[in-house]
């Protein structure tokens, strides 16, 4: 059989060091710096959209008190809010951020397979956030159509936007495509064949598995999401019939003719229900490290915990149609797709149970990255379990586009991967930038965003059995909402805007690190994981110095018995572990 | 095999299933193959979703639509003095396109033995056929243009005929004439002694080729489903 070690094919990359600051920061093809430049234009997007999200609650919570939103500019803040939050800031930062930083590090590569498509990547990725910034400034400003974009009217005369904010959000979501598979192919690649010798697949951290699974879905539901930008862009600008039907607007006919609307909804969702996924499963992966680290506790049922992400990653792709169960359907198609939905929350769960029996009895260390692990556990339970009541066709009709599936979606893929962000920059903040941040200040950020959110989104979910409508620019006077209502959404919005303003402590942190910050030590988790072994802190171009790591165990070594240390970092070997004799759980 | 010794003493290889996965999952490149050509492999995967969709997306609109849907034989019908013969220059396309993928499998096997000049002339011929397919793609483009198709109408039936055809057609036109550019550019590099500096490696004719063997069959499916049907 050919057998080609990984380690002899070092060669293929070449070690130039870059010299200048060009080089270096900004057309640079180190990995960490591709990084880093993802996730800040990723946080910087993401800012935009918090204010957008803020600005909208204002409405909500005080209708007609602030001139400056009318309800052309509340649907335009509605679209720009859910588009970037998903697209622009989680899947960006997941994967182009989390992905091109701890994949090459915690797989003991160099650097990933090629460095030059993966800068070329993220310069395509700024491309079509400053297409998708343009789009506020163009005549008539961005799309107002909802982060869904359902045609038909999504182009039509009447919807924000329509004639140059749509255009450019459709090209902005092409180009960011073509960004994401540039990196995505280099995740993959580099996961599949670019690990250190010792480095099974069975060896990989979750964090890499998550990411990489994820980046698969990505690369296979993406295509749909291009597909049916270019179909709806000629639909705009070509005057095509894809998936506009015959239709009359104001009494006159707009020359459509025939086209499906419900075509768009199938292709969209093919690619929007894997996209929930492509954001969840990033953050499944980094939350088990984390909690396996900051427990000090090997992750219970590894072997499980890989299964049920690729499980959750193929059924990802034949649950699309739940979120069209109003759309109208075969009830046998609702049948099936109401099925499939829930079989989803078998491996989700064997995945909740996993990380919480991995917190028992373990030796928890209640620092910042963990508090948000934990948080994340609670918020994702809460999430996933209003996604059982969702997913349900007969519970799902009268529940649907009410607040309910606000609450529901924003608990399970908002807040918790926000979590999870959140604690993996707090975890990795010391190994990217060689300095601690200050402890205290991240508890009062964690307690204040989590308390904020679940006083958020918990009276949401009552506003939803209420039968308020999610989307409405101002309720007026709807006999079945008891007025009360009003002052629950009014609590939602200082809750809202308390959790925006909080955020500031987080900048400041890491503000305040960068330049003051006291340096850290090389693994101040005492983490097993490779990136912590790295022989500079923080590590330098190419990573690993003259010598690629070897891996001997798996990724969990913590309070292992007959050990001095209670962790064994991946690259010891059996002959070197404090005790000298191999417990680990390895394969 | 040695180099592949765990710490853990996974080199003997259990029977069964569980070697497999063992074997799959071990600590070498999971596909034995240059990173390159994995990394081609795995984009065709994401572009095969990609014409799957448009695909399909024809096939739903040809349902949806209420107009008939124009006879694709009596359309894309050349005659040369005598009756019109259904689809001729289709087939002509097709049969050139296929034969392409004939001389770049003889190119990727006269690359692996490093036959430079060999090389140099199969692609330069893949390439010419390709580009000559894209030509009478232009040609076919501009007689229903001229017979009036356009993509919001045309005045055979179905508006989504036209719509659909040019989409189709323009974006797997696209992937050949950009298989076309990248061709040439590694002919030339072959001719020229580029991958003899580096390490006389010619993996990277086979990866060219696997792009256009992909392109190709695409268009049997596109050949299928749009002209066929």
């Amino acid at each position: 059989m050919a057998y080609v070690a990984i380690a002899d094919r070092d060669h293929e990359i070449e070690h130039h060091d870059p010299q200048t600051f060009i080089t270096k920061y900004i057309w640079s093809q180190d990995h960490k710096v591709i990084a880093v430049q993802y996730g800040l234009t990723a946080i910087f997007v993401g800012l935009i959209a918090l204010g957008l999200s803020a600005l909208m609650r204002l409405q909500l919570g005080f209708p007609d008190q602030f001139s400056y939103i009318n309800p052309e500019n509340y649907y335009q803040f509605i679209t720009m809010h859910g588009m970037i939050m998903v697209i622009y800031l989680l899947t960006a930062l997941f994967l182009g951020g989390f992905g091109n930083y701890l994949i090459p590090l915690m797989c003991g590569s160099r650097d990933m397979v090629f460095p030059y498509l993966n800068m070329l990547s993220y310069w395509v990725y700024l491309l079509s956030v400053i297409i998708l910034v343009t789009s506020f400034f163009v005549p008539g400003g961005s799309t107002g159509a909802g982060w869904t974009l359902y045609p038909p009217q999504a182009i039509m005369a009447g919807t924000p936007g329509v004639d140059w904010g749509i255009v450019l959000m459709l090209l902005s979501l092409a180009v960011f495509i073509v960004a994401f598979t540039m990196g995505g192919l280099n995740y993959v690649t580099t996961v599949l064949q670019a690990r250190c010798r010792g480095m099974t697949l069975m060896r990989m951290p979750l964090s890499v598995w998550g990411i990489f699974i994820a980046t698969v879905l990505g690369l296979l539901a993406f295509p749909a999401l291009l597909v049916s930008a270019i179909m709806m862009l000629l639909d705009k600008a070509l005057h095509t019939s894809f998936f506009m039907p015959a239709i009359s607007l104001m009494g006159a006919d707009p020359g459509y003719t025939g086209g499906s609307p419900i075509l768009f909804q199938h292709l969209f969702w093919f690619f929007g229900h894997p996209e929930v996924y492509i954001v969840a499963l990033p953050a499944f992966g980094i939350v088990s490290d984390l909690l396996s680290t900051h427990a000090r506790k090997n992750i219970f049922g590894y072997r499980m915990m890989v299964w049920a992400i690729v499980a959750i990653g193929g059924l990802s792709f034949i649950v699309w149609a739940h979120h069209m169960y109003v759309s109208g359907m075969n009830p046998y198609f609702g049948f099936f797709f109401a099925t499939t939905t829930l079989i989803i929350a078998v491996p989700t769960a064997i995945k909740v149970y996993n990380w919480v029996l991995t917190l028992w009895e373990g030796n928890i260390h209640l620092r910042v990255p963990m508090l948000f692990a934990i948080g994340f556990i609670f918020t994702f339970i809460h999430g996933g379990l209003t996604g059982l009541f969702l997913g349900n066709v007969t519970i799902d009709l009268p529940l649907s586009d009410t607040y309910f599936v606000v609450a529901h979606f924003h608990m399970v893929m908002g807040v918790s991967p926000i979590l999870v962000v959140f604690g993996a920059i707090y975890h990795w903040w010391p190994k990217i930038t060689g300095r601690m941040y200050n402890e205290t200040l991240g508890r009062w950020h964690f307690w204040m965003t989590f308390i904020g959110t679940y006083s958020i989104y918990l009276p949401m979910h009552y506003l939803g059995f209420q039968g308020v409508p999610r989307r409405y620019f101002a309720m007026g006077n709807t006999e079945f909402m008891p007025e009360s209502a009003q002052d629950l959404n009014a609590w939602i919005t200082v809750s809202a805007l308390f959790v925006a303003a909080t955020q500031v402590l987080f900048f400041i942190n890491m503000i305040w690190s960068l330049s003051k910050g006291p340096k850290s030590d090389p693994n101040p988790w005492h983490a097993t994981t490779l990136e912590w072994q790295t022989p500079d802190h923080p590590p330098k171009h190419g990573n690993w110095g003259h010598e690629l790591p070897v891996v001997h165990r798996w990724a969990y070594d913590y309070s292992v018995p007959g050990y001095d240390d209670d962790y064994i970092p991946q690259n010891v070997s059996a002959d070197d572990a404090p005790a000298g004799r191999d417990h680990g759980g390895a394969h | 095999m040695s180099e592949a010794v765990l710490s853990s003493g996974a080199a003997v290889e259990a029977p069964g299933t569980k070697g497999v996965m063992d074997d799959f999952s071990r600590d070498k490149q999971v596909f034995g193959m240059p990173w390159g050509k994995a990394m081609m492999w795995i984009f065709l995967l994401s572009d095969t979703f990609i014409f799957s969709c448009f695909l399909v997306s024809y096939m739903m609109v040809r349902i949806s639509t209420t107009d008939p849907w124009p006879i694709p034989s009596e359309v894309f019908a050349l005659s040369f003095g005598g009756d019109p013969i259904p689809l001729i220059l289709i087939a002509i396309m097709t049969f050139i396109l296929i034969t392409s993928s004939g001389t770049m499998a003889m190119a990727v096997n006269m690359g692996y033995r490093k036959d430079r000049s060999k090389t140099f002339w199969l692609m330069l011929a893949t390439a010419v056929l390709g580009a000559s397919f894209v030509g009478m793609q232009a040609f076919e483009w501009t007689k229903l243009i001229m017979e009036g198709v356009r993509p919001w109408g045309n005045p055979f039936g179905a508006a989504q005929f036209g719509s659909s055809f040019f989409m189709i057609t323009g974006f797997h036109g696209m992937h050949v004439s950009a298989g076309v550019i990248y061709l040439l550019v590694v002919a030339f590099r072959v001719k020229n002694g580029f991958y003899e500096k580096r390490g006389g490696n010619y993996e990277i004719v086979e990866i060219a080729g696997l792009y256009w063997h992909f392109v190709d069959l695409v268009w049997v499916f596109i050949f299928a489903f749009f002209y066929l049907w």
